[in-house]
């Protein structure tokens, strides 16, 4: 039998953390597990599984990207006010977004590569930069009325008794693209290796400047991805949407077994994380605790899984 | 490149002078455009003014800039200081209306809660051996959520308590004419001051923050100098924490300390201290939380609002980094020297 790679452990326990913390809801709560309530997770947060996905990416080569929580809630207030007031049809609206995030990321990635800048202090600067441009399109919220977005609202694909919305089939496609792009392309080997080692990747000749820039431009994309998925499921835009939602966005990610510091990490696993984060709040949605015993329980899980990342570490050395 | 210029005799800018000129650039701007900005006037035997509210409200930041330059000299960073703010603020909040301690209970006890989460970070990056970035991260993931857990997800206002009063001298008092908040971060940063530069424990966290082996070797406690440092940037949220509580009256989990600590972090790499260690400025870090408060108070004098203020933060914040960043600094001199 092929013995399992230590560097998948971290996965394997996530999984495990999954299926106990699921199987003790079902059990105590009559009706959580049920198909309804498990295509609810998808659907209520995919803005939060597609800007996860989009984070895997960037710290799989070793960086961190504050600037997504913001970014989203620039795209959810520029698609809305596209559509509403500049009569624009959602789809260009949604390729302008995807375009203005693709190359904020961009943006970013430059800077931090050119000029050596370390990742968390430009991302922050972006964290600022698309906040504030957030509130400079629209001060309030806007409701988005067209029919394009009711016609996607009710495109459903049924399973079991319940049904999958267009965002959740949005994330789920998204995350087949990365776990393709992450473990069958040149630039998903690419990544892993600069997160391994920056400086041996690129004396094996790796593109690591150019492959570093797209990682941010990837995740920029992402994020606005996320913030479409995020006015469909609202029907709305708002400045101050996904507020500090970079930090759930890590959460997710380090739960998922994907190590802080690069390198190390599974698309899948992000999947199980995302799944992890959001049973907990349903679960506290479930047995009417406060909302806040849900946070405190992520960090716990957060420092569980750091802690067994960094003795893993210490036992392959 | 990088051989080119191995021997540098040259005349090289001193590390604050790029914070400095655009701290002073931006007074300018404001002397010539706004001029009632340096006018000063005395009510009620209280100093008034744009430059006293520019201190009064920078003193948070400057505060945690105190704290966050220690930490990040010894190569490390907190994270978690707006989350221990918020922690430390609905602590004091509760105790204020829940109980009937006297303020000079409160005080201390929520100072002491924030040095147990200060405690945490130091447990975790001396003992677990975390890299301080991820360390930290956990208790700025879940603080938030252990504040609101604190106030029972709901904003505690203590304005109409009678024993309040006291306690909202810290963010409201006045002391000799100047509001007490400058006073405390004025005393604050001299006794560090002191502390780091009279005693050898600057020279500690320095040799630590260059090289950990050989400040090891030369016999210093890595170990306990990154606890104590975590400790005091702990410290120092909890003072910014009860400040921003007793200003508004009220623990707002919500708000309370957002994103300071990348104002703090700012503040420091500006004022001239490396993110990878070593040698640090405390003046430098003063300044640039100055900095970034007069840019502000500049911004919406001329109108601009709150919300939309960031954008002209984060373009200061990346054009400021941008200029100190080592492959500008080195087109910079080629140019100078070619």
């Amino acid at each position: 039998m092929k013995r399992i790679p230590v560097s998948s452990f971290p996965v394997l326990a996530t999984a495990v953390v999954f299926f106990l913390l699921f199987t003790a809801a079902s059990l105590s709560f009559p009706g959580f597990c049920s198909p309804y309530v498990i295509t609810d997770l998808f659907s209520e947060n995919a803005f939060l599984g597609i800007a996860a996905l989009g984070m895997t990416l960037v710290i799989l080569s070793g960086g961190i990207d504050l600037s997504v929580g913001s970014l989203i809630g620039f795209t959810t207030i520029f698609t809305a006010r596209c559509i509403t007031e500049f009569q624009l049809h959602p789809l260009l609206a949604w390729l302008c977004a995807l375009i203005i995030g693709a190359a904020f990321g961009a943006l970013m990635g430059t800077l931090i590569v050119r000029f050596k800048m370390p990742p968390f202090l430009v991302t922050l600067g972006g964290l600022f930069l698309a906040r504030g441009l957030a509130f400079a399109i629209k001060k309030e919220s806007i409701q988005i009325h067209h029919s394009f977005y009711d016609t996607l609202d009710n495109f459903r694909i049924p399973i079991a008794q319940a049904e999958l919305t267009f965002p959740a089939i949005l994330f789920l496609l998204l995350l087949l693209r990365l776990i393709w792009l992450l473990h069958y392309t040149p630039f998903g080997r690419t990544i892993y290796a600069i997160g391994g080692n920056q400086h041996s990747a690129r004396l094996m000749g790796l593109p690591v400047d150019r492959s570093l820039i797209w990682v941010y431009t990837l995740n920029g994309l992402f994020a606005a991805l996320a913030g479409i998925a995020m006015t469909l499921y609202m029907d709305s835009g708002n400045p101050t949407n996904a507020m500090a939602l970079e930090l759930d966005v890590i959460a997710v990610v380090v739960i998922g077994g994907t190590l802080l510091s690069g390198g190390v990490g599974y698309a899948v696993g992000t999947l199980l994380g995302f799944l992890i984060h959001t049973t907990i709040y349903q679960i506290t949605y479930f047995a009417n605790l406060p909302a806040s015993l849900g946070s405190i329980t992520i960090g716990l899980l957060l420092l569980l899984f750091i802690l067994l990342q960094r003795s893993l570490s210490r036992i392959q050395r | 490149m990088l051989t080119k210029h191995s021997i540098q005799t040259r005349w090289k800018p001193h590390k604050i002078s790029w914070p400095l000129v655009s701290l002073l650039l931006l007074l300018l701007i404001n002397l010539l455009f706004i001029p009632s900005f340096f006018a000063l006037e005395i009510r009620d035997g209280q100093l008034y003014g744009s430059v006293v509210d520019v201190l009064h409200r920078g003193s948070i930041g400057m505060i945690l800039a105190l704290g966050m330059t220690l930490v990040v000299a010894t190569g490390g960073v907190d994270l978690s200081v707006g989350s221990i703010m918020a922690i430390t603020g609905a602590v004091a909040a509760l105790l204020l209306t829940a109980s009937t301690l006297s303020t000079l209970l409160i005080i201390p006890i929520a100072l002491i809660v924030a040095l147990l989460a200060g405690s945490i970070n130091g447990l975790l990056v001396t003992r677990a051996g975390l890299q301080p970035i991820v360390a930290t991260l956990i208790l700025m993931v879940s603080g938030r959520g252990i504040a609101r857990f604190i106030t029972g997800e709901k904003v505690i206002g203590f304005g109409n308590e009678a024993h309040a009063g006291s306690f909202s001298f810290i963010g409201n008092g006045t002391l000799l004419g100047l509001p007490f908040t400058i006073t405390l971060a004025a005393t604050l940063f001299i006794v560090t001051l002191w502390v780091v530069r009279k005693t050898a424990l600057g020279l500690f966290i320095e040799a630590l923050g260059t090289n950990e082996k050989a400040s090891h070797a030369t016999g210093i406690q890595a170990q306990r100098i990154k606890m104590g440092v975590y400790l005091f940037a702990a410290f120092c949220a909890g003072i910014a924490g009860l400040i921003d509580t007793a200003n508004i009256q009220a623990a707002d989990t919500v708000n309370a300390g957002i994103f300071t600590e990348l104002d703090a972090i700012f503040a420091v790499v500006v004022g001239g201290t490396a993110l990878t260690g070593g040698k640090f400025n405390l003046t430098g870090s003063l300044i640039g939380a100055l900095l970034l408060q007069t840019l502000l108070t500049t911004l919406y004098t001329f109108g601009v609002a709150a919300d939309t203020a960031p954008i002209p933060k984060a373009l200061v914040i990346l054009t400021v980094c941008l200029l100190q960043s080592e492959s500008v600094q080195k087109r910079l001199q080629q140019r100078r020297h070619p």
